[in-house]
Protein backbone atom coordinates (compact mmCIF):
# COMPACT_ATOMS: atom_id res chain seq x y z
CA UNK A 1 0.00 0.00 0.00
CA UNK A 2 1.25 3.47 -0.87
CA UNK A 3 2.42 5.73 0.70
CA UNK A 4 2.31 3.51 3.78
CA UNK A 5 -0.32 1.47 5.55
CA UNK A 6 -1.54 3.65 8.36
CA UNK A 7 -1.77 0.77 10.83
CA UNK A 8 2.01 0.35 10.58
CA UNK A 9 2.72 3.90 11.69
CA UNK A 10 3.17 5.27 15.18
CA UNK A 11 0.02 5.84 17.26
CA UNK A 12 0.43 9.61 17.05
CA UNK A 13 0.40 9.58 13.25
CA UNK A 14 -2.59 7.26 13.29
CA UNK A 15 -4.34 9.69 15.58
CA UNK A 16 -3.49 12.62 13.34
CA UNK A 17 -4.75 10.77 10.30
CA UNK A 18 -8.04 9.94 11.94
CA UNK A 19 -8.38 13.57 12.94
CA UNK A 20 -7.50 14.82 9.45
CA UNK A 21 -10.19 12.70 7.81
CA UNK A 22 -13.28 14.49 9.15
CA UNK A 23 -11.60 17.91 8.90
CA UNK A 24 -10.78 17.33 5.24
CA UNK A 25 -14.27 16.03 4.60
CA UNK A 26 -15.92 19.06 6.14
CA UNK A 27 -13.74 21.42 4.13
CA UNK A 28 -14.43 19.43 0.97
CA UNK A 29 -18.18 19.48 1.47
CA UNK A 30 -18.32 22.98 2.91
CA UNK A 31 -20.27 24.49 0.00
CA UNK A 32 -22.81 21.70 0.24
CA UNK A 33 -23.09 21.89 4.02
CA UNK A 34 -23.64 25.62 3.74
CA UNK A 35 -26.48 25.11 1.32
CA UNK A 36 -28.02 22.33 3.42
CA UNK A 37 -27.97 24.61 6.44
CA UNK A 38 -29.36 27.57 4.52
CA UNK A 39 -32.22 25.41 3.30
CA UNK A 40 -33.31 25.02 6.92
CA UNK A 41 -33.10 28.66 7.89
CA UNK A 42 -36.21 30.78 8.31
CA UNK A 43 -36.19 33.78 5.98
CA UNK A 44 -36.01 36.07 9.00
CA UNK A 45 -32.53 34.72 9.76
CA UNK A 46 -31.30 35.65 6.30
CA UNK A 47 -32.98 39.05 6.49
CA UNK A 48 -31.20 39.67 9.80
CA UNK A 49 -27.86 38.80 8.25
CA UNK A 50 -27.47 35.40 9.89
CA UNK A 51 -25.81 33.66 6.95
CA UNK A 52 -23.34 31.43 8.74
CA UNK A 53 -24.66 30.97 12.24
CA UNK A 54 -26.94 28.11 13.09
CA UNK A 55 -30.58 28.57 12.13
CA UNK A 56 -32.54 30.15 14.96
CA UNK A 57 -34.97 27.29 14.41
CA UNK A 58 -35.20 24.54 11.82
CA UNK A 59 -37.51 25.87 9.14
CA UNK A 60 -38.60 22.66 7.42
CA UNK A 61 -41.37 24.86 6.08
CA UNK A 62 -38.93 26.01 3.36
CA UNK A 63 -39.28 22.59 1.78
CA UNK A 64 -43.04 22.75 2.00
CA UNK A 65 -42.95 26.26 0.52
CA UNK A 66 -40.92 25.08 -2.43
CA UNK A 67 -43.52 22.43 -3.19
CA UNK A 68 -46.50 24.68 -2.54
CA UNK A 69 -45.37 27.82 -4.31
CA UNK A 70 -43.59 26.39 -7.33
CA UNK A 71 -44.15 23.60 -9.85
CA UNK A 72 -41.13 21.69 -8.53
CA UNK A 73 -43.30 18.63 -7.95
CA UNK A 74 -44.15 18.47 -11.62
CA UNK A 75 -40.53 19.18 -12.59
CA UNK A 76 -39.44 16.21 -10.51
CA UNK A 77 -42.12 14.04 -12.08
CA UNK A 78 -40.96 15.14 -15.55
CA UNK A 79 -37.41 14.19 -14.67
CA UNK A 80 -38.57 10.68 -13.82
CA UNK A 81 -40.64 10.52 -17.00
CA UNK A 82 -37.57 11.34 -19.08
CA UNK A 83 -35.03 9.38 -17.10
CA UNK A 84 -36.72 6.01 -16.69
CA UNK A 85 -37.55 5.37 -20.37
CA UNK A 86 -34.09 6.58 -21.32
CA UNK A 87 -32.41 4.11 -18.98
CA UNK A 88 -34.53 1.25 -20.31
CA UNK A 89 -34.15 2.25 -23.96
CA UNK A 90 -30.43 2.96 -23.95
CA UNK A 91 -29.58 -0.16 -21.97
CA UNK A 92 -31.75 -2.39 -24.19
CA UNK A 93 -30.32 -1.02 -27.43
CA UNK A 94 -26.77 -1.24 -26.19
CA UNK A 95 -27.18 -4.83 -25.00
CA UNK A 96 -27.97 -5.70 -28.60
CA UNK A 97 -25.29 -3.62 -30.28
CA UNK A 98 -22.68 -4.39 -27.64
CA UNK A 99 -23.34 -8.11 -28.16
CA UNK A 100 -22.99 -7.75 -31.92
CA UNK A 101 -19.71 -5.86 -31.65
CA UNK A 102 -18.24 -8.17 -29.03
CA UNK A 103 -19.16 -11.57 -30.46
CA UNK A 104 -19.07 -11.36 -34.26
CA UNK A 105 -16.13 -10.83 -36.53
CA UNK A 106 -17.04 -8.84 -39.59
CA UNK A 107 -15.55 -6.04 -41.57
CA UNK A 108 -16.68 -2.69 -40.17
CA UNK A 109 -16.76 -4.10 -36.67
CA UNK A 110 -14.02 -1.84 -35.30
CA UNK A 111 -15.12 1.06 -37.47
CA UNK A 112 -18.62 0.92 -36.02
CA UNK A 113 -17.28 0.47 -32.53
CA UNK A 114 -15.10 3.55 -32.74
CA UNK A 115 -17.90 5.50 -34.35
CA UNK A 116 -19.98 4.84 -31.23
CA UNK A 117 -17.04 5.76 -29.01
CA UNK A 118 -16.25 8.97 -30.89
CA UNK A 119 -19.90 9.99 -31.15
CA UNK A 120 -20.09 9.82 -27.42
CA UNK A 121 -17.42 12.52 -27.07
CA UNK A 122 -18.69 15.12 -29.53
CA UNK A 123 -19.72 18.54 -28.24
CA UNK A 124 -23.48 18.85 -27.84
CA UNK A 125 -23.48 22.12 -29.76
CA UNK A 126 -22.69 20.43 -33.05
CA UNK A 127 -25.87 18.39 -32.66
CA UNK A 128 -28.02 21.17 -31.26
CA UNK A 129 -29.60 22.88 -34.26
CA UNK A 130 -30.36 19.77 -36.36
CA UNK A 131 -31.65 17.80 -33.36
CA UNK A 132 -33.89 20.69 -32.42
CA UNK A 133 -35.17 20.91 -36.01
CA UNK A 134 -35.75 17.19 -36.04
CA UNK A 135 -37.88 17.30 -32.89
CA UNK A 136 -39.77 20.34 -34.16
CA UNK A 137 -40.54 18.75 -37.51
CA UNK A 138 -41.70 15.47 -35.95
CA UNK A 139 -43.95 17.38 -33.55
CA UNK A 140 -41.95 16.19 -30.57
CA UNK A 141 -40.54 19.58 -29.64
CA UNK A 142 -41.33 20.48 -26.04
CA UNK A 143 -42.49 16.96 -25.24
CA UNK A 144 -41.02 14.46 -22.82
CA UNK A 145 -40.95 11.84 -25.59
CA UNK A 146 -38.80 14.06 -27.78
CA UNK A 147 -36.29 14.63 -25.03
CA UNK A 148 -36.18 10.97 -24.03
CA UNK A 149 -35.72 9.80 -27.64
CA UNK A 150 -32.69 11.99 -28.08
CA UNK A 151 -31.19 10.85 -24.79
CA UNK A 152 -31.72 7.19 -25.71
CA UNK A 153 -29.94 7.70 -29.02
CA UNK A 154 -27.05 9.67 -27.61
CA UNK A 155 -26.49 7.48 -24.56
CA UNK A 156 -26.50 4.35 -26.68
CA UNK A 157 -22.99 5.37 -27.78
CA UNK A 158 -21.47 5.23 -24.33
CA UNK A 159 -23.59 2.23 -23.36
CA UNK A 160 -22.48 0.27 -26.41
CA UNK A 161 -18.84 0.90 -25.57
CA UNK A 162 -19.53 -0.28 -22.05
CA UNK A 163 -21.51 -3.39 -22.99
CA UNK A 164 -19.14 -4.41 -25.72
CA UNK A 165 -16.18 -4.32 -23.34
CA UNK A 166 -18.13 -6.22 -20.73
CA UNK A 167 -19.21 -8.98 -23.12
CA UNK A 168 -15.66 -9.23 -24.47
CA UNK A 169 -14.63 -10.17 -20.94
CA UNK A 170 -17.11 -13.08 -20.75
CA UNK A 171 -15.86 -16.61 -21.46
CA UNK A 172 -16.30 -17.04 -25.20
CA UNK A 173 -16.32 -20.85 -24.92
CA UNK A 174 -19.89 -20.63 -23.62
CA UNK A 175 -21.02 -19.14 -26.92
CA UNK A 176 -18.87 -21.45 -29.00
CA UNK A 177 -20.18 -24.60 -27.38
CA UNK A 178 -23.77 -23.42 -27.73
CA UNK A 179 -23.16 -22.85 -31.43
CA UNK A 180 -21.77 -26.35 -31.80
CA UNK A 181 -25.01 -27.62 -30.26
CA UNK A 182 -26.91 -25.71 -32.93
CA UNK A 183 -28.47 -23.07 -30.67
CA UNK A 184 -29.62 -20.09 -32.73
CA UNK A 185 -27.85 -16.76 -32.37
CA UNK A 186 -30.88 -15.11 -30.80
CA UNK A 187 -31.25 -17.84 -28.22
CA UNK A 188 -27.57 -17.55 -27.39
CA UNK A 189 -28.05 -13.86 -26.81
CA UNK A 190 -31.21 -14.21 -24.75
CA UNK A 191 -30.54 -17.35 -22.71
CA UNK A 192 -26.78 -17.32 -22.32
CA UNK A 193 -25.43 -13.79 -22.59
CA UNK A 194 -28.23 -11.62 -21.15
CA UNK A 195 -28.30 -13.45 -17.79
CA UNK A 196 -24.55 -12.94 -17.50
CA UNK A 197 -24.94 -9.24 -18.24
CA UNK A 198 -26.90 -8.50 -15.08
CA UNK A 199 -24.08 -6.70 -13.25
CA UNK A 200 -23.33 -4.59 -16.33
CA UNK A 201 -27.00 -3.75 -16.76
CA UNK A 202 -27.22 -2.67 -13.13
CA UNK A 203 -24.07 -0.56 -13.33
CA UNK A 204 -25.12 1.09 -16.54
CA UNK A 205 -28.64 1.79 -15.32
CA UNK A 206 -27.47 3.69 -12.25
CA UNK A 207 -24.95 5.62 -14.27
CA UNK A 208 -27.36 6.61 -17.03
CA UNK A 209 -29.98 7.51 -14.46
CA UNK A 210 -27.56 10.01 -12.94
CA UNK A 211 -26.40 11.40 -16.28
CA UNK A 212 -29.91 11.97 -17.57
CA UNK A 213 -31.31 13.25 -14.30
CA UNK A 214 -28.52 15.83 -14.21
CA UNK A 215 -28.78 16.85 -17.86
CA UNK A 216 -29.40 20.53 -18.27
CA UNK A 217 -28.36 21.44 -21.79
CA UNK A 218 -30.82 19.28 -23.71
CA UNK A 219 -33.57 20.08 -21.27
CA UNK A 220 -33.21 23.76 -22.14
CA UNK A 221 -32.86 23.13 -25.87
CA UNK A 222 -35.73 20.68 -26.33
CA UNK A 223 -38.28 21.72 -23.70
CA UNK A 224 -39.66 25.12 -22.75
CA UNK A 225 -42.60 24.83 -20.39
CA UNK A 226 -43.16 23.80 -16.79
CA UNK A 227 -45.33 20.91 -18.05
CA UNK A 228 -42.38 19.27 -19.77
CA UNK A 229 -39.16 20.59 -18.24
CA UNK A 230 -37.16 18.36 -15.96
CA UNK A 231 -36.00 19.59 -12.59
CA UNK A 232 -32.58 20.89 -13.70
CA UNK A 233 -34.06 23.33 -16.17
CA UNK A 234 -36.92 24.05 -13.78
CA UNK A 235 -34.55 24.92 -10.98
CA UNK A 236 -32.82 27.44 -13.19
CA UNK A 237 -36.03 29.25 -13.98
CA UNK A 238 -37.09 29.14 -10.33
CA UNK A 239 -33.73 30.63 -9.37
CA UNK A 240 -34.70 33.64 -11.45
CA UNK A 241 -38.02 34.00 -9.63
CA UNK A 242 -36.58 33.57 -6.16
CA UNK A 243 -34.07 36.38 -6.34
CA UNK A 244 -32.38 36.68 -2.94
CA UNK A 245 -34.56 33.99 -1.38
CA UNK A 246 -31.62 31.76 -0.79
CA UNK A 247 -33.41 29.52 1.67
CA UNK A 248 -35.80 28.49 -1.15
CA UNK A 249 -33.08 28.16 -3.77
CA UNK A 250 -31.16 25.96 -1.35
CA UNK A 251 -34.14 23.79 -0.49
CA UNK A 252 -34.93 23.41 -4.21
CA UNK A 253 -31.33 22.41 -4.93
CA UNK A 254 -31.36 19.79 -2.21
CA UNK A 255 -34.64 18.36 -3.51
CA UNK A 256 -33.31 18.22 -7.07
CA UNK A 257 -30.11 16.49 -5.94
CA UNK A 258 -31.87 13.85 -3.85
CA UNK A 259 -32.82 11.13 -6.37
CA UNK A 260 -29.34 10.63 -7.90
CA UNK A 261 -27.76 10.83 -4.45
CA UNK A 262 -30.12 8.17 -3.10
CA UNK A 263 -29.51 6.07 -6.19
CA UNK A 264 -25.79 6.38 -5.65
CA UNK A 265 -25.94 5.30 -2.01
CA UNK A 266 -28.25 2.38 -2.72
CA UNK A 267 -26.26 1.12 -5.69
CA UNK A 268 -22.82 2.39 -4.82
CA UNK A 269 -20.97 -0.76 -5.77
CA UNK A 270 -22.54 -0.85 -9.22
CA UNK A 271 -22.14 2.85 -9.75
CA UNK A 272 -18.41 2.81 -9.16
CA UNK A 273 -17.96 -0.40 -11.10
CA UNK A 274 -19.69 1.34 -13.99
CA UNK A 275 -17.57 4.45 -13.86
CA UNK A 276 -14.33 2.62 -13.70
CA UNK A 277 -14.95 -0.23 -16.09
CA UNK A 278 -12.10 -0.11 -18.52
CA UNK A 279 -10.12 2.20 -16.31
CA UNK A 280 -8.49 -0.63 -14.48
CA UNK A 281 -8.03 -3.25 -17.16
CA UNK A 282 -5.15 -3.35 -19.57
CA UNK B 1 -57.79 -18.62 -51.98
CA UNK B 2 -57.10 -18.73 -48.29
CA UNK B 3 -55.53 -22.11 -48.80
CA UNK B 4 -53.14 -21.00 -51.52
CA UNK B 5 -52.17 -17.95 -49.49
CA UNK B 6 -51.30 -20.16 -46.56
CA UNK B 7 -49.17 -22.45 -48.68
CA UNK B 8 -47.48 -19.47 -50.23
CA UNK B 9 -46.60 -18.13 -46.79
CA UNK B 10 -45.49 -21.53 -45.64
CA UNK B 11 -43.35 -21.77 -48.76
CA UNK B 12 -41.60 -18.45 -48.17
CA UNK B 13 -41.17 -19.34 -44.54
CA UNK B 14 -39.46 -22.54 -45.47
CA UNK B 15 -37.19 -20.77 -47.88
CA UNK B 16 -36.49 -18.04 -45.32
CA UNK B 17 -35.52 -20.58 -42.71
CA UNK B 18 -33.13 -22.10 -45.20
CA UNK B 19 -31.52 -18.80 -46.09
CA UNK B 20 -31.51 -17.80 -42.44
CA UNK B 21 -29.92 -21.03 -41.26
CA UNK B 22 -27.15 -20.69 -43.78
CA UNK B 23 -26.35 -17.02 -43.21
CA UNK B 24 -27.28 -16.69 -39.59
CA UNK B 25 -23.81 -15.79 -38.43
CA UNK B 26 -23.35 -13.15 -41.08
CA UNK B 27 -26.79 -11.59 -40.71
CA UNK B 28 -27.25 -11.74 -36.95
CA UNK B 29 -24.82 -8.92 -36.07
CA UNK B 30 -26.64 -6.54 -38.41
CA UNK B 31 -30.00 -7.39 -36.89
CA UNK B 32 -28.58 -6.83 -33.41
CA UNK B 33 -27.00 -3.57 -34.51
CA UNK B 34 -29.96 -2.19 -36.44
CA UNK B 35 -31.71 -0.26 -33.64
CA UNK B 36 -28.46 1.16 -32.30
CA UNK B 37 -27.18 2.24 -35.70
CA UNK B 38 -30.53 3.72 -36.71
CA UNK B 39 -30.86 5.84 -33.58
CA UNK B 40 -27.24 6.87 -33.60
CA UNK B 41 -27.26 7.80 -37.26
CA UNK B 42 -30.42 9.85 -36.90
CA UNK B 43 -29.51 11.74 -33.74
CA UNK B 44 -25.71 11.92 -33.85
CA UNK B 45 -24.16 11.27 -37.27
CA UNK B 46 -26.70 13.11 -39.38
CA UNK B 47 -26.78 16.20 -37.11
CA UNK B 48 -22.99 16.53 -37.26
CA UNK B 49 -23.07 16.60 -41.05
CA UNK B 50 -26.14 18.85 -41.10
CA UNK B 51 -24.44 21.32 -38.74
CA UNK B 52 -21.38 21.49 -40.94
CA UNK B 53 -23.58 22.14 -43.95
CA UNK B 54 -25.61 24.75 -42.09
CA UNK B 55 -22.49 26.66 -41.14
CA UNK B 56 -22.34 27.90 -44.73
CA UNK B 57 -25.80 29.45 -44.52
CA UNK B 58 -27.56 32.39 -42.99
CA UNK B 59 -30.68 31.11 -41.28
CA UNK B 60 -32.94 32.36 -38.51
CA UNK B 61 -34.42 28.94 -37.85
CA UNK B 62 -37.72 29.57 -39.64
CA UNK B 63 -37.35 31.43 -42.92
CA UNK B 64 -35.39 30.46 -45.97
CA UNK B 65 -31.73 29.64 -45.81
CA UNK B 66 -29.33 31.88 -47.69
CA UNK B 67 -26.05 30.49 -48.93
CA UNK B 68 -23.13 32.45 -47.55
CA UNK B 69 -20.17 30.27 -48.39
CA UNK B 70 -17.40 30.95 -45.94
CA UNK B 71 -18.92 34.23 -44.76
CA UNK B 72 -19.76 32.94 -41.28
CA UNK B 73 -16.19 31.83 -40.76
CA UNK B 74 -14.81 35.11 -42.06
CA UNK B 75 -17.03 36.96 -39.64
CA UNK B 76 -15.85 34.71 -36.80
CA UNK B 77 -12.25 35.59 -37.56
CA UNK B 78 -13.12 39.22 -36.77
CA UNK B 79 -15.36 38.52 -33.79
CA UNK B 80 -14.05 39.79 -30.46
CA UNK B 81 -16.48 37.58 -28.50
CA UNK B 82 -15.27 34.51 -30.36
CA UNK B 83 -11.71 35.14 -29.23
CA UNK B 84 -12.81 35.73 -25.65
CA UNK B 85 -14.62 32.39 -25.73
CA UNK B 86 -11.66 30.63 -27.29
CA UNK B 87 -9.28 32.10 -24.73
CA UNK B 88 -11.59 31.01 -21.91
CA UNK B 89 -11.78 27.52 -23.38
CA UNK B 90 -7.99 27.32 -23.25
CA UNK B 91 -7.97 28.52 -19.62
CA UNK B 92 -10.61 25.90 -18.82
CA UNK B 93 -8.60 23.19 -20.48
CA UNK B 94 -5.37 24.11 -18.70
CA UNK B 95 -6.83 24.55 -15.22
CA UNK B 96 -9.23 21.63 -15.47
CA UNK B 97 -6.24 19.34 -15.81
CA UNK B 98 -5.49 20.11 -12.16
CA UNK B 99 -8.33 17.72 -11.37
CA UNK B 100 -6.11 14.78 -12.33
CA UNK B 101 -3.26 15.31 -9.80
CA UNK B 102 -5.71 16.63 -7.20
CA UNK B 103 -7.83 13.50 -7.61
CA UNK B 104 -4.72 11.35 -7.25
CA UNK B 105 -3.74 13.24 -4.12
CA UNK B 106 -7.10 12.71 -2.43
CA UNK B 107 -7.14 9.08 -3.53
CA UNK B 108 -3.74 8.51 -1.91
CA UNK B 109 -4.97 10.26 1.21
CA UNK B 110 -8.04 8.03 1.42
CA UNK B 111 -6.33 4.81 0.37
CA UNK B 112 -6.25 3.33 3.87
CA UNK B 113 -8.18 0.68 5.72
CA UNK B 114 -9.29 2.46 8.89
CA UNK B 115 -12.84 1.98 10.11
CA UNK B 116 -15.44 4.02 8.28
CA UNK B 117 -13.16 4.76 5.32
CA UNK B 118 -15.74 3.50 2.85
CA UNK B 119 -18.17 6.14 4.01
CA UNK B 120 -15.47 8.79 3.68
CA UNK B 121 -14.71 7.65 0.16
CA UNK B 122 -18.34 7.86 -0.90
CA UNK B 123 -18.88 11.23 0.78
CA UNK B 124 -15.83 12.62 -1.02
CA UNK B 125 -17.40 11.43 -4.24
CA UNK B 126 -20.62 13.30 -3.51
CA UNK B 127 -20.01 16.40 -5.67
CA UNK B 128 -19.89 14.27 -8.80
CA UNK B 129 -23.33 12.78 -8.24
CA UNK B 130 -25.19 16.06 -8.04
CA UNK B 131 -26.17 18.08 -11.08
CA UNK B 132 -23.96 20.89 -12.35
CA UNK B 133 -27.01 23.11 -12.04
CA UNK B 134 -27.01 22.47 -8.31
CA UNK B 135 -23.21 22.82 -8.12
CA UNK B 136 -23.51 26.13 -9.95
CA UNK B 137 -26.17 27.41 -7.56
CA UNK B 138 -24.13 26.27 -4.55
CA UNK B 139 -21.05 28.13 -5.73
CA UNK B 140 -23.02 31.24 -6.69
CA UNK B 141 -24.14 31.33 -3.09
CA UNK B 142 -20.57 30.69 -1.93
CA UNK B 143 -19.28 33.66 -3.99
CA UNK B 144 -22.24 35.97 -3.41
CA UNK B 145 -21.24 39.56 -2.65
CA UNK B 146 -21.72 40.78 0.93
CA UNK B 147 -22.71 37.49 2.49
CA UNK B 148 -21.05 34.64 0.55
CA UNK B 149 -18.54 32.64 2.54
CA UNK B 150 -15.79 33.21 0.01
CA UNK B 151 -16.53 36.92 -0.20
CA UNK B 152 -16.33 37.24 3.56
CA UNK B 153 -13.15 35.22 3.75
CA UNK B 154 -11.40 37.49 1.26
CA UNK B 155 -12.76 40.54 3.01
CA UNK B 156 -11.43 39.22 6.32
CA UNK B 157 -7.96 38.62 4.85
CA UNK B 158 -7.55 41.65 2.58
CA UNK B 159 -10.04 44.16 3.89
CA UNK B 160 -12.10 44.29 0.68
CA UNK B 161 -14.36 41.55 -0.56
CA UNK B 162 -14.28 40.34 -4.14
CA UNK B 163 -17.49 39.66 -6.02
CA UNK B 164 -15.96 36.90 -8.10
CA UNK B 165 -18.84 36.40 -10.52
CA UNK B 166 -19.28 40.10 -11.22
CA UNK B 167 -15.61 40.78 -11.91
CA UNK B 168 -14.43 40.12 -15.44
CA UNK B 169 -10.89 39.41 -14.20
CA UNK B 170 -11.90 36.53 -11.92
CA UNK B 171 -15.18 35.24 -13.22
CA UNK B 172 -13.84 32.43 -15.42
CA UNK B 173 -11.53 31.20 -12.67
CA UNK B 174 -14.42 31.27 -10.21
CA UNK B 175 -16.53 29.08 -12.50
CA UNK B 176 -13.64 26.71 -13.15
CA UNK B 177 -13.18 26.18 -9.40
CA UNK B 178 -16.84 25.18 -9.21
CA UNK B 179 -16.27 22.78 -12.10
CA UNK B 180 -13.15 21.32 -10.53
CA UNK B 181 -15.06 20.29 -7.46
CA UNK B 182 -17.02 17.44 -9.10
CA UNK B 183 -14.22 16.71 -11.58
CA UNK B 184 -11.68 16.10 -8.81
CA UNK B 185 -14.16 13.73 -7.18
CA UNK B 186 -14.44 11.82 -10.46
CA UNK B 187 -10.67 11.52 -10.89
CA UNK B 188 -10.37 10.48 -7.26
CA UNK B 189 -12.73 7.54 -7.75
CA UNK B 190 -10.83 6.41 -10.85
CA UNK B 191 -7.57 6.49 -8.91
CA UNK B 192 -9.04 4.78 -5.85
CA UNK B 193 -10.11 1.88 -8.03
CA UNK B 194 -6.70 1.88 -9.68
CA UNK B 195 -4.92 1.84 -6.34
CA UNK B 196 -6.94 -1.22 -5.36
CA UNK B 197 -5.22 -3.09 -8.14
CA UNK B 198 -1.67 -1.96 -7.43
CA UNK B 199 0.36 -5.07 -6.72
CA UNK B 200 1.42 -4.97 -3.06
CA UNK B 201 4.40 -7.23 -3.63
CA UNK B 202 5.88 -4.75 -6.11
CA UNK B 203 5.51 -1.98 -3.57
CA UNK B 204 7.18 -4.15 -0.96
CA UNK B 205 10.00 -5.09 -3.31
CA UNK B 206 10.60 -1.44 -4.18
CA UNK B 207 10.56 -0.60 -0.51
CA UNK B 208 13.27 -3.18 0.16
CA UNK B 209 15.30 -1.53 -2.60
CA UNK B 210 15.04 1.68 -0.61
CA UNK B 211 12.44 3.47 -2.75
CA UNK B 212 9.98 5.72 -0.97
CA UNK B 213 8.07 8.97 -1.26
CA UNK B 214 8.21 10.62 -4.70
CA UNK B 215 10.52 8.01 -6.13
CA UNK B 216 8.13 5.24 -5.21
CA UNK B 217 5.16 7.21 -6.53
CA UNK B 218 6.84 8.07 -9.82
CA UNK B 219 8.56 4.79 -10.63
CA UNK B 220 6.35 2.15 -9.04
CA UNK B 221 2.84 3.44 -8.42
CA UNK B 222 2.13 5.77 -11.35
CA UNK B 223 3.11 3.28 -14.07
CA UNK B 224 0.59 0.86 -12.58
CA UNK B 225 -2.04 3.58 -12.53
CA UNK B 226 -1.62 4.36 -16.20
CA UNK B 227 -5.06 3.10 -17.31
CA UNK B 228 -6.73 5.19 -14.60
CA UNK B 229 -4.69 8.23 -15.62
CA UNK B 230 -5.70 7.75 -19.25
CA UNK B 231 -9.41 7.72 -18.45
CA UNK B 232 -9.02 10.62 -16.02
CA UNK B 233 -7.33 12.73 -18.69
CA UNK B 234 -9.94 11.80 -21.30
CA UNK B 235 -12.93 12.69 -19.14
CA UNK B 236 -11.25 15.88 -17.92
CA UNK B 237 -10.39 17.16 -21.39
CA UNK B 238 -13.87 16.40 -22.68
CA UNK B 239 -15.41 17.92 -19.56
CA UNK B 240 -13.38 21.12 -19.95
CA UNK B 241 -14.31 21.58 -23.60
CA UNK B 242 -17.96 20.72 -23.01
CA UNK B 243 -18.34 23.18 -20.11
CA UNK B 244 -21.70 24.82 -20.57
CA UNK B 245 -23.97 24.22 -17.60
CA UNK B 246 -21.89 26.11 -15.05
CA UNK B 247 -21.35 29.13 -17.29
CA UNK B 248 -25.05 29.26 -18.08
CA UNK B 249 -26.15 28.85 -14.46
CA UNK B 250 -23.59 31.02 -12.71
CA UNK B 251 -23.16 34.01 -15.01
CA UNK B 252 -24.99 33.52 -18.30
CA UNK B 253 -21.69 34.37 -19.94
CA UNK B 254 -21.37 37.68 -18.13
CA UNK B 255 -20.28 40.14 -16.99
CA UNK B 256 -20.17 41.62 -20.50
CA UNK B 257 -19.60 38.23 -22.05
CA UNK B 258 -16.28 37.80 -20.25
CA UNK B 259 -17.02 34.27 -19.02
CA UNK B 260 -18.31 32.91 -22.32
CA UNK B 261 -16.86 29.70 -23.68
CA UNK B 262 -17.38 28.40 -27.22
CA UNK B 263 -20.18 26.05 -26.24
CA UNK B 264 -22.03 28.86 -24.51
CA UNK B 265 -21.36 31.43 -27.22
CA UNK B 266 -22.74 29.03 -29.80
CA UNK B 267 -25.94 28.58 -27.81
CA UNK B 268 -26.24 32.33 -27.32
CA UNK B 269 -25.92 33.04 -31.04
CA UNK B 270 -28.25 30.30 -32.19
CA UNK B 271 -30.95 30.06 -29.58
CA UNK B 272 -31.21 32.86 -27.08
CA UNK B 273 -32.83 36.26 -26.92
CA UNK B 274 -29.66 37.64 -28.51
CA UNK B 275 -30.51 36.09 -31.79
CA UNK B 276 -31.44 33.15 -33.88
CA UNK B 277 -28.37 32.99 -36.07
CA UNK B 278 -28.36 29.25 -36.62
CA UNK B 279 -25.72 29.34 -39.35
CA UNK B 280 -23.33 31.47 -37.35
CA UNK B 281 -23.91 29.29 -34.29
CA UNK B 282 -23.26 26.20 -36.39
CA UNK B 283 -19.94 27.69 -37.53
CA UNK B 284 -18.91 28.14 -33.89
CA UNK B 285 -19.96 24.57 -33.16
CA UNK B 286 -17.90 23.32 -36.09
CA UNK B 287 -14.80 25.06 -34.69
CA UNK B 288 -15.44 23.54 -31.25
CA UNK B 289 -15.99 20.15 -32.88
CA UNK B 290 -12.70 20.50 -34.77
CA UNK B 291 -10.84 21.29 -31.55
CA UNK B 292 -12.41 18.33 -29.84
CA UNK B 293 -11.68 16.06 -32.78
CA UNK B 294 -7.96 16.62 -32.21
CA UNK B 295 -8.32 15.10 -28.76
CA UNK B 296 -10.91 12.50 -29.72
CA UNK B 297 -8.71 11.17 -32.53
CA UNK B 298 -5.82 10.96 -30.12
CA UNK B 299 -7.86 8.92 -27.66
CA UNK B 300 -9.26 6.68 -30.36
CA UNK B 301 -5.78 6.17 -31.79
CA UNK B 302 -4.57 4.95 -28.43
CA UNK B 303 -7.63 2.71 -28.01
CA UNK B 304 -7.09 1.18 -31.44
CA UNK B 305 -3.49 0.37 -30.55
CA UNK B 306 -4.64 -1.23 -27.29
CA UNK B 307 -7.30 -3.16 -29.18
CA UNK B 308 -4.75 -4.50 -31.67
CA UNK B 309 -2.37 -5.31 -28.85
CA UNK B 310 -4.86 -7.59 -27.12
Amino acid sequence: MFPIAIEKTSPSIQFLYKLALPVALILWLLPLLGVAMTSLKPSSDLAAGNYFGLPSYLAFSNYADVFNNSPIGSYILNSFKVTIPTVIGAVAISCLSGFALAVYRFRMNLVLFFLFVAGNFVPFQILMVPVRDLTVSTGLYNTITGLALFHIAFQSGFCTLFMRNFIKGLPFELIESARVEGVSEFRIFWYIVVPLMRPAIAALSVLIFTFIWNDYFWATVLTTSAETQPVTAGLYSLNGQWIAQWQLVSAGSIIAAMPPVLMFFLMQKHFIAGLTLGATKG
Amino acid sequence: MTGSATTAIAGTNKRKVGVWKKNQRALAPWIFLAPGIAMFALYVIYPIIASMWLSFYDWDGLGTKTWLGLQNYIELADDEAFYTSLKNNIIWLALYMLAVPAGLFIALFLNQTVTGIRIYKSLFFFPFVISQVVVGLIFSWFYAPNFGLFYNLIEWITGTGVAVLADDRYVTYGIIVAGLWPQIAYCMILYLTGLNNVAPDQVEAARLDGAKGWKMLWHVILPQLRPATFIAVVVTVIGALRSFDLVSIMTDGGPYGSSRVLSFYMYEQALSEYGYRMGYGAAIAVILFAIMMIFISGFIWKMIRDERGV
